[in-house]
């Protein structure tokens, strides 16, 4: 059998996906014994001139982690796409938009303005942002543009697979990896390497019914390691979250943050998320329930941290958006 | 009692002539009573150990040739002996123990009487004015009946009396009377010391009975205990009752079971509570006395009621003049908004009983008299004709606080007539007030059980006014009565006929068709986390910690399809209406 050709790429990313391919440890030796690698800019030297060399459908398997946030993400996702016979979302931000995706809440103008003169660290008195174009004594220099939009991989380009986490989980790595190489493949489309049902399936912590009088932070609070978190009044987005990391969070007594995004079936995960915790508010009157719904921080980041691209919500100041 | 008479056996003896057996260690009073011959007693109750404090049964003892005089109720009965109850020596000691009893206690008219059936008019000795004749009774009750040990005797020879500990009140006494119940010459007398005034010491101050049957017409007509009252749950004591009780039903330790029946369908008919008037502070409820509620004077006014069906003031004299006054507590922004519909044609059922009983001038003031039902205008108009005066206008106050002469001694009643546009005060003896119909006591613990919804005033609501007038969003079941809001008898038994209808319909057809739209869980999908599980306005949810999933019961759910937009991993599916569906719809009207 001839050695699988593979391809990892990373858009929009924080690196942390790369990281978990490099942490199945020793076995990326027998990675490398089972492929060759035709892509990998995290780990290894190779140029775009050399994925555009190859015959379309080159590479069999396209590992591509990261959001679609400016031009040159699209344009490898689309090379990548012809160059591949599989293409795999790999990680949060390929899927569902992830961390970087919650700049959806604002334009492009804000992100800039924020980011180049506003934070608190930001020392910049001549107003430098960065250009499409600048012209030096050396010629003409370009930079990628900045979409005002961030995009999930599949907005852009055909996906095969999705494999959900921030960061997918190792093992879960390691078994598509093995069923890639063994030609054992679902239906495209389908999300691997995760299960089917929600993440409260894996959580052992006992259940009940749930009243919430209270939300509290855990920045603020140690939860009850043995009683659902929900319960608790901390967040936990597990009931709203494909399972299959083996609930490592709540097992760590952090409440679920949602990376492995919706299961089966949910067209919204936040939204699904905020109607579930907005339904067991535990009170009638509404300036009460006024109260307790004002001790959630940040609802938007909350419910939509990993899927705010690919949700129906889909970001906000739509007037502003070309 | 004393050794020789424990064992088991039956006695023969003689009692004035007559030979008869009794079983052995049997008091000879309960003998000599047995066989019709009188014997006077002051101290002797069957609840307590005789005690031969009186000598009143004292009787003469002949054994061969011994002859002695002994107190009846403790003296047991023995082979062979004869026993004399009307001997020359027998009537001269009883006639001395009446003097010397009638000295001590000479207006007491239980002595008087027992001393006049011995022939014994006056006392010789110098006469005292006691009214306890230190029978003790009232002690013994107290420490081995009830249990209380409150009452107890002090000092010795002359200075003995009956007192309680210090002779002050002890927080010890737990009000029960039944040392006022057995005192002989009435000595003992309840007293309210709370401080309220005593409206009609029958109705309203016990010692009422702590068991019997709830009401006249209580289903099943069984007599329940009142832990409350009953001295047995306070004390640990008494036990009178279950002593009594031939068939040996009473058992003061039996537990509440709670019965879980499985039925079809359910016709809540929890009625109404009647509204404290106390609220109302201008109408001088719980202050003045002859002031009562609509459901105080039925109860003065019932012929098996405590005064016979008499209507009497507190000190017992019938009243001249009897005022009542509608809508205490409804049509009134403060209290109840609504009107309780029944009190227009009690008022006039009041007039006319009250009218008819006593003659008195009866004054009706009334915001407006709502006689809808059949025969109640011709009632109304009857009543005109008897000459009961209708006043239209709200009482503003009921007080006793006289200015004129007229006034001095009464209550008066204050108000606005609009017929004449003057301010008016009217003297009267007796006031009732017309109390509004409020939600019964519970009703919230009702309608959550039952998944019932209130109106705003509170009552259970129905699920069509018009269309469906007994039934409920809950499907099986039904309402009926004062529960649904005001109502008087006539509607509440076409209603309750109604509901009963509709429930049997039920289950008579032994199938019930129900709506397809209901919501499902996907066990496959569903991941056990309850969410779900306390939202469901129908209780169709339940949650199998087996299998860890929830599951609907397609029975109760209507579909509405709550528990679908909360499942927050989409395993609950409302049919007819799933995301697919929804969506594709949107996409249709946005084409």
């Amino acid at each position: 059998m001839a050695k699988l050709k593979l391809a990892l790429y990373w858009a929009a990313a924080c690196g942390g996906c790369d990281v978990a391919v490099l942490d199945i440890n020793e076995r990326i030796l027998k990675v490398a014994e089972l492929a060759d690698l035709l892509l990998w800019p995290v780990a290894l030297d190779f140029k775009y001139r050399h994925v555009e060399a190859m015959p379309d459908g080159h590479i069999d398997v396209c590992l591509f982690n990261g959001a679609v946030r400016n031009s040159e993400n699209e344009h490898v996702a689309r090379l990548l796409r012809k160059k591949s016979k599989v293409l795999v979302a790999f990680g949060s931000c390929a899927y569902m938009g992830g961390i970087p995706g919650l700049a959806n809440f604002f334009s492009r103008r804000e992100v800039l303005q924020h980011v180049y003169s506003d934070t608190a660290s930001t020392v910049n008195p001549g107003g430098t942002v960065p250009l499409e174009k600048v012209r030096i004594p050396a010629g003409e220099l370009e930079l990628p543009t900045f979409f005002q939009r961030v995009r999930t991989l599949d907005q852009v380009v055909l996906v095969d697979y999705y494999l959900p986490g921030c960061p997918p989980v190792v093992d879960q790595v390691w078994a598509v990896i093995e069923a890639i190489a063994a030609g054992n493949l679902p239906p495209p489309g389908s999300v691997v390497g995760a299960s089917d049902s929600a993440l409260c399936d894996e959580c052992e912590r006992k259940k009940d019914e749930k009243k919430i009088k209270q939300f509290r932070s855990v920045a603020t609070y140690r939860p009850d390691p043995e009683t659902c978190l929900l319960e608790q009044g901390v967040i936990c987005c597990g009931p709203a979250t494909r399972a299959g990391c083996g609930a490592k969070c709540v097992k760590a007594n952090m409440p679920c943050r949602g990376c492995y995004g919706p299961p089966p079936g949910v067209t919204d995960q936040g939204a699904k998320m905020l109607s579930a915790v907005a339904s067991v508010v535990d009170s009638d009157d509404p300036a009460e329930v006024e109260r307790i719904i004002s001790q959630i921080q940040d609802p938007a980041g909350t419910f939509y941290r990993f899927s705010l691209p690919s949700s129906l919500l889909n970001g906000a100041h739509r007037k502003e958006i070309a | 009692m004393q050794e020789e008479t424990k064992q088991p056996g039956t006695v023969t003896l003689n009692v004035d002539g007559i030979s008869t057996t009794a079983d052995r260690g049997t008091p000879l009073l309960e003998v000599i009573r047995g066989l019709g011959i009188n014997v006077p007693t002051l101290c002797h109750h069957p609840l307590v150990e005789p005690y031969g404090v009186c000598r009143l049964c004292t009787v003469e003892v002949v054994r061969g040739r011994r002859r002695r005089l002994v107190t009846s109720c403790n003296y047991p009965a023995q082979d062979g002996i004869s026993v004399l109850t009307g001997s020359d020596r027998v009537l001269k000691g009883r006639r001395m123990i009446a003097e010397l009893l009638l000295a001590r206690c000479p207006d007491v008219k239980e002595v008087s009487e027992i001393a006049r059936s011995l022939g014994v008019e006056k006392s010789r000795f110098p006469a005292a004015d006691e009214k306890c004749v230190l029978c003790g009774l009232c002690v013994k009750v107290c420490r081995d009946v009830v249990g209380a040990g409150v009452l107890t005797f002090e000092s010795r020879g002359p200075g003995r009396v009956v007192t309680t500990a210090y002779g002050g009140s002890s927080d010890r006494c737990i009000d029960c009377g039944a040392c006022a119940q057995v005192c002989p010459t009435g000595h003992i007398r309840m007293v309210d010391e709370s401080g309220l005034a005593v409206h009609h010491e029958e109705l309203l101050l016990g010692p009422n009975k702590a068991i019997g049957i709830p009401f006249m017409q209580a289903v099943p007509a069984v007599p329940v205990i009142d832990r409350e009252t009953c001295i047995h749950f306070k004390t640990g004591g008494c036990g009178v009752c279950s002593e009594a009780c031939e068939k040996q039903a009473i058992d003061h330790k039996a537990q509440d079971t709670f019965v879980e029946i499985e039925v079809g369908s359910i016709v809540a008919a929890t009625g109404f509570k009647p509204f404290d008037p106390a609220a109302m502070a201008q109408y001088g409820y719980g202050r003045l006395g002859n002031v009562m509620t609509a459901l105080e004077f039925e109860q003065l006014n019932n012929a098996s009621g405590p005064t016979g069906g008499k209507i009497l003031m507190t000190d017992g004299q019938q009243p001249e003049s009897v005022a009542l006054i509608h809508c205490v507590g409804s049509r009134d922004k403060n209290h109840h908004e609504y009107c309780s519909r029944v009190c227009s044609m009690m008022a006039l059922k009041y007039a006319h009983l009250i009218h008819e009983k006593t003659g008195a001038s009866v004054y009706d003031f009334f915001i407006d008299l709502r006689c809808f039902g059949k025969g109640y205008e011709e009632f109304y108009n009857r009543l005109l004709e008897e000459g009961v005066f209708f006043i239209r206008g709200r009482a503003a106050e009921v007080s006793d606080f006289a200015i004129y002469e007229a006034e001095r001694g009464k209550l008066v009643v204050r108000c606005e007539d609009t017929m004449i546009g003057i301010l008016r005060r009217i003297p009267v003896d007796m006031v009732v007030l017309m109390t509004a119909l409020t939600p019964a006591a519970g009703v919230e613990s009702v309608a959550r059980r039952l998944n019932l919804s209130r109106s705003k005033d509170g009552f259970f609501l129905e699920q069509h006014p018009k269309l469906a007038p007994v039934a409920t969003p809950t499907d099986g079941v039904f309402i009926a009565g004062a529960c649904q809001g005001p109502k008087d008898i006539p509607d509440s038994v076409a209603q309750a006929s109604a509901a009963a209808a509709a429930a049997i319909s039920l289950s008579v057809r032994g199938q019930v068709q129900i709506e397809p739209v209901t919501c499902k869980v996907d066990p496959e999908r569903c991941a056990g986390c309850r969410l779900c599980n306390t939202l469901c306005p129908f209780t169709a949810i339940t949650f199998d910690a087996g299998e860890r999933v929830s599951s609907i019961n397609d029975a109760t759910c209507k579909g509405c399809g709550t528990c679908a937009a909360a499942c927050p991993s989409s395993a609950i599916e409302a049919r007819h209406f799933n995301d697919r569906q929804v969506l594709a719809e949107i996409e249709g009207v946005c084409a």
